[in-house]
């Protein structure tokens, strides 16, 4: 009996360190009667930083949830490092970090005592993870005695990355961690995500930002609680299906408008101060050029561009 | 053990940082005492009262006077008819009317019943029946006075014995209405500290989305409830001493009984009115909502449980309610450890039911409060 169950320990140990740290099977949630996640398969491996990219409402913050043992699902069967999110709640608290989306630490203790506080409910001492930390809590030593409420976006969110990180998490769950953040922090804290990925750390991420989805090695892209495609930036972005055109013109609202209405022309977006498009086949850029200058709109530029991960995701939705 | 010491280091930190936590424990009982204790003070003086005299004897001065030296009456005027009597009790001018009619100083003489009517404002019924006893009194002892008069040595009367009534007031012999609040606004001011402080602040983490944080560590539920339940038990023993300190140099208010016994059983107290409060915050999302839930019960418990008025005079139904109202309980214990001097021996049944109160309490909220939806 005693042999048996050793046996079993550690087989089921080998069997967490080759198997995926995350394991989805056909997982549904509904908040009442709207459906929140419907049927959803997802595999994370060991030392990946995987990405959830979707609109608001998608399902990731769901997921990420019944990950973190804080909501059941309705059915289906979520694994996480090896152990039932359902069963073993207790071992995957010990064993993940998790940041919620929004800012969930003390506001009223400070930058020191909310670390402390975090090292203390894991059982674990600051000094002995430190290194962990080092490069993400550094800048905040100068304000170790501020209170967190006082913190900058950017300080608040390398606060929690360090208290999500104290206990040496073997998964961690960032659910949109850039959201509200400035564009130079935003960088810091993905360049800290390459340098825990480094150290052996499996990263969970959701994020709404398309720029940061191509710093994932693999992504799930999400709309109304289904997958939409997974695989890595690279391999999303070859699954484009057409041509993507890059326009610029003088005027870019009466451009989508026209571009719009002309069957020729079978998908335009806004993307910032540009159009992107593809075309029907058959249909070359010389048609487009007419088409605008014939109504009147001059500077008509238009080249061929490579997709990227925010062109791919339009594509899924139209 | 060690994960509810970290938790409840954390709570004083906050309790501590909260800029207006430490001063309004220390000024709320200070205010409440002398508020509640001066305004909600039952001992009627200066009742305003009118003169409706149809007879205008020297016997009915005579016993106007006697009103109208009282501390307890003050004269407001006199009218002339029923009709003005009434318009005076209707602008609230007076509460008493004292009607003599005509023919009061002949049937006195005459030695034949003679009536007066008091006329007296019944909205507050409490006020009624005291100023309804009060002029009675009064009345009572002009007629002994003038039983006394005619009583003369040669009469037949001599051989009437009158049996007097004496009262002795124990354990509040001045019938000082103050000894009697103070500790029901001790009673209270334990609660609140307890109780609403608590459960507001549980439901603040909810709101803050702090718990959330915390349900992902491995606190258990039980350690949880503990990091709540202690410092705020510790708070409302402190805001007893406090209290107890004030009620003690304000208003001279009696210990006679063992302080310890009276901790011991607030202790015990505070564990179930805690539990309570849990529980409710435990079913709550938002502030809003543990604030009216809480303030429902509290305002019911505070109003059954006998602090203006006795429960002895509720009604049998409210016995019934009182049975669950854990203030009921307290509010006779504290006044018993405190002005009577009970030991132990006396309540030894308050303890046995709180006890069964408090082990209730926090399985209900142990169970109610979940890591997870």
């Amino acid at each position: 009996m005693t042999a048996e169950s050793k046996l079993g320990c550690r087989a089921n140990y080998f069997w967490s360190m080759n198997s995926p740290i995350v394991e989805c099977r056909s997982i549904s949630k509904k908040y009442g009667e709207i459906p929140a996640l419907v049927n959803f398969d997802i595999d994370i491996s060991a030392g990946e930083v995987f990405g959830m990219i979707g609109p608001d409402g998608a399902g990731k913050t769901t997921l990420f949830r019944i990950l973190s043992t804080l909501i059941l699902p309705d059915s289906g069967r979520a694994m996480v490092l090896g152990h039932d999110v359902v069963k073993d709640y207790r071992y995957i608290r010990k064993s993940i970090g998790f940041m919620p989306g929004r800012f969930s630490l003390y506001q009223d203790l400070t930058v020191e005592e909310n670390l402390k506080f975090y090292a203390s409910v894991f059982g674990v001492k600051i000094r002995d993870n430190y290194h962990l930390i080092k490069d993400i809590y550094s800048p905040l030593e100068p304000f170790r005695s501020r209170r967190a409420g006082k913190l900058s976006g950017g300080m608040k969110q390398k606060l929690a990355l360090s208290c999500a990180l104290i206990h040496k998490p073997m998964l961690l769950i960032l659910d949109e961690p850039t959201t509200g953040v400035d564009a130079v922090s935003r960088k810091e804290f993905w360049d800290h995500l390459g340098t825990l990925q480094t150290d052996g750390m499996t990263i969970l991420v959701s994020t709404p930002y398309m720029d940061e989805a191509q710093r994932c090695g693999r992504l799930a892209m999400v709309q109304k609680g289904h997958l939409l495609d997974i695989g890595k930036p690279d391999e999303i972005r070859s699954r484009f299906n057409g041509t993507l055109f890059q326009l610029t013109s003088s005027d870019r609202y009466q451009a989508l408008l026209i571009c719009r209405n002309s069957k020729q022309i079978s998908s335009v977006h806004a993307f910032g101060q540009t159009l992107h498009l593809t075309l029907a086949d058959g249909v070359q850029t010389e048609f487009v050029e007419n088409l605008l200058i014939d109504q009147g709109i001059v500077e008509v530029v238009i080249h061929e561009i490579p997709p990227s991960i925010e062109d791919c995701f339009m594509q899924y939705l139209t | 053990m060690r994960t509810i010491a970290v938790l409840i280091r954390k709570e004083f930190t906050q309790i501590r940082r909260n800029r207006i936590m430490i001063p309004a424990m220390i000024i709320a009982p200070l205010i409440q005492m002398i508020i509640l204790v001066y305004a909600a003070n039952m001992n009627m003086r200066d009742i305003d009262f009118a003169i409706l005299d149809e007879d205008g004897s020297a016997t009915s001065i005579n016993l106007i006077s006697k009103y109208s030296s009282s501390p307890f009456f003050s004269l407001s005027g006199s009218v002339n008819s029923l009709d003005d009597a009434e318009k005076l009790l209707k602008g609230d001018k007076a509460d008493l009317v004292i009607h003599i009619p005509p023919n009061f100083e002949n049937s006195i003489l005459n030695q034949e019943k003679a009536d007066v009517q008091f006329l007296i404002n019944g909205i507050n019924s409490a006020a009624a029946v005291l100023t309804a006893s009060y002029a009675q009194n009064i009345l009572f002892d002009y007629n002994r006075q003038l039983i006394a008069g005619f009583s003369r040595p040669s009469s037949v009367s001599q051989g009437f014995g009158t049996i007097e009534v004496n009262y002795s007031h124990w354990y509040n012999p001045g019938l000082d209405f103050k000894i009697f609040m103070v500790p029901g606004i001790l009673v209270v001011l334990v609660t609140l500290v307890g109780w609403l402080l608590m459960s507001l602040n549980v439901v603040r983490e909810k709101e803050l989305g702090t718990i959330e944080q915390i349900n992902v560590t491995p606190i258990k539920k039980y350690q949880f409830l503990m990091g709540k339940l202690i410092p705020f038990w510790i708070l409302a023993i402190i805001e007893l001493g406090i209290g107890l300190t004030l009620g003690r140099l304000l208003f001279h208010v009696p210990i006679l009984g063992s302080l310890w016994l009276l901790i011991a059983f607030t202790a015990i107290y505070l564990v179930t009115v805690l539990g309570f409060g849990l529980f409710i915050a435990a079913i709550s999302e938002t502030q809003q909502q543990v604030m009216f839930v809480n303030f429902f019960f509290v305002l019911v418990f505070i109003l059954m449980s006998g602090i203006f008025t006795p429960v002895e005079s509720m009604p049998d139904w409210a016995h019934y309610v009182n049975i669950i109202n854990p203030l009921s309980y307290f509010m006779r214990v504290i006044r018993m450890i405190l002005l009577k001097g009970s030991d132990f021996g006396d309540v030894w049944k308050e303890f046995l039911s709180m006890g069964i109160f408090g082990v209730v309490m926090i399985t209900l909220s142990v169970r109610s409060y979940r890591k997870r939806v």
